[in-house]
């Protein structure tokens, strides 16, 4: 999976926006690396799973409702936050993780 | 330049992991340090809002064992959670009232203090919470919990009790709920064979039960550490472990009805596996009799396989090794301590 990981990653470098932030939030010993980020609107986070067992990152927040879905090591799972608000992330395996995300309106800066 | 900088970042961050320790490299060394994170931390798990202390215990213990905190006066707490049984019932699905049949089997409740959440599906946070909800339930304790404060209300003993533990609150379902989650936060497994060679002493387990905790962490064999994991046994997650119920026609759903995910469809709390030779039968529907039908469904990669936990990946065993890890889970078990039924007042 690495090997088809890298090169997209590669190539997404000259595809994407320079004003959109990108963060990398990882799972590891069954905790986010966070438990709380403050981001803007537009910006991008990146759920990196480095447990060497499967995390299901998920919200049910109103503002922003995402499934990423069942992934293992090594892998990333991707979130453009284009609502403004408080998202709470968790992941459905594994019930003690917990992350807030702020995610701001640009003026908000 | 900050983007380029933030993959920079993401690919080093990913190469970089298969240099880095998994939680699989034991040493299989009586009181060896990669094996001490398998002790239970001390003190007990306590909120700050309800500390331990005796006088909560013991009224607690009494409300625990006081069968008239049900609608028919004839159902306590230890009905199904038997100290005889291992804290259970040793039925397949728990009888609730009138003895009807409820839809999954009664849980061991050892080392709940250590949970993150309580109940199969994880509905309830706080033991707080938890302790009043059986006895509410219409199919359960099915208590009328303002009757039940009368009752409590009019007894001198308990009076005393609540007056003690909480002083100035007086007898409610507040109070109640405080002492019971109290003497639950008391009942503790932490001092089996292998907490003892864990810490130590390399005769606490024989050559076979080591030969069963190595293949019990094994990523390729048991694979059971994966969700059974350290310190006690549990991951607080959920799984779809592949149980023929998930079959039936209209399933128990389990933890997707707290959380609608898919992968939550049959998906249950992993329980503890300390003094889990105690409280037979096993799995949330009751359907394994023994620990060898526990670990055999496991190695057959389970029976209905249509929403398995990512982290379920079976490996098949030999019938050796299957012993091996059974004789392991019974090294799991504390000393039997002996234990006082309260006095309940009049």
């Amino acid at each position: 999976m690495r090997l088809i990981t890298l090169p997209i990653l590669m190539l997404s470098m000259f595809s994407v926006s320079t004003f959109a932030e990108e963060h990398v939030v990882s799972q590891k010993n069954k905790s986010f690396s966070e438990n709380k980020i403050s981001i803007n609107v537009g910006d991008t986070v990146h759920f990196l799973n480095k447990d060497p067992f499967f995390h299901n990152i998920f919200s049910l927040s109103d503002e922003q409702y995402f499934d990423l879905g069942s992934y293992p090591k090594d892998e990333s799972r991707s979130v453009v936050f284009d609502t403004p608000g408080e998202i709470e992330v968790e992941c459905a395996i594994h019930s003690k993780m917990f992350l807030l995300i702020e995610v701001k309106k640009s003026e908000d800066n | 330049m900050k983007t380029l900088l933030f993959y920079f970042t993401l690919l080093v961050s990913q190469l970089s992991y298969a240099a880095e320790t998994e939680p699989t490299d034991y040493t299989f060394i009586a009181g060896h340090p990669s094996l001490q994170q398998w002790l239970l931390p001390t003190p007990i798990p306590t909120p700050k809002d309800n500390p331990l202390t005796a006088e909560k215990v013991s009224l607690g213990k009494m409300l625990f064992f006081d069968p008239r905190l049900s609608g028919d006066n004839n159902m306590s707490c230890a009905t199904c959670h038997n100290p005889m049984l291992g804290w259970s019932d040793n039925l397949t699905v728990a009888r609730g009232y009138k003895s009807k049949a409820l839809t999954r089997a009664t849980p061991l409740i050892i080392n709940l203090a250590y949970n993150n959440l309580q109940m199969w599906d994880g509905r309830i946070k706080t033991l707080e919470e938890q302790a009043l909800a059986p006895m509410e339930a219409e199919l359960e304790m099915h208590a009328d919990l303002s009757q039940k404060i009368a009752l409590l209300s009019g007894i001198d003993g308990y009076v005393t009790a609540f007056d003690n533990a909480f002083p100035d609150q007086g007898v409610n379902t507040k109070t109640m709920a405080m002492a019971i989650a109290s003497f639950e936060r008391t009942l503790i497994s932490n001092n089996s064979r292998f907490d003892t060679w864990v810490k130590g002493d390399k005769s606490a387990l024989t050559a076979d039960e080591i030969s069963g905790f190595k293949l019990f962490v094994d990523p390729v064999k048991g694979n059971c550490a994966v969700c059974h994991s350290p310190p006690n046994f549990t991951d607080d997650g959920f799984h779809n472990i592949g149980l023929a119920s998930f079959g039936h026609d209209n399933p128990d759903l389990g933890r997707y009805n707290q959380r609608r995910l898919n992968l939550m469809k049959g998906a249950f709390k992993t329980p503890t596996l300390r003094d889990i030779a105690l409280s037979a039968p096993f799995f949330h529907d009751g359907s394994a009799q023994t620990l060898s039908d526990v670990v055999e469904h496991y190695s057959e990669g389970g029976k209905v396989k249509t929403n398995l936990s990512p982290n379920f990946t079976a490996n098949t065993l030999t019938p050796e090794e299957i012993a091996s890890i059974v004789s392991f889970l019974n090294a799991l078990t504390s000393p039997h301590k002996p234990f006082t039924l309260p006095t309940l007042p009049q």
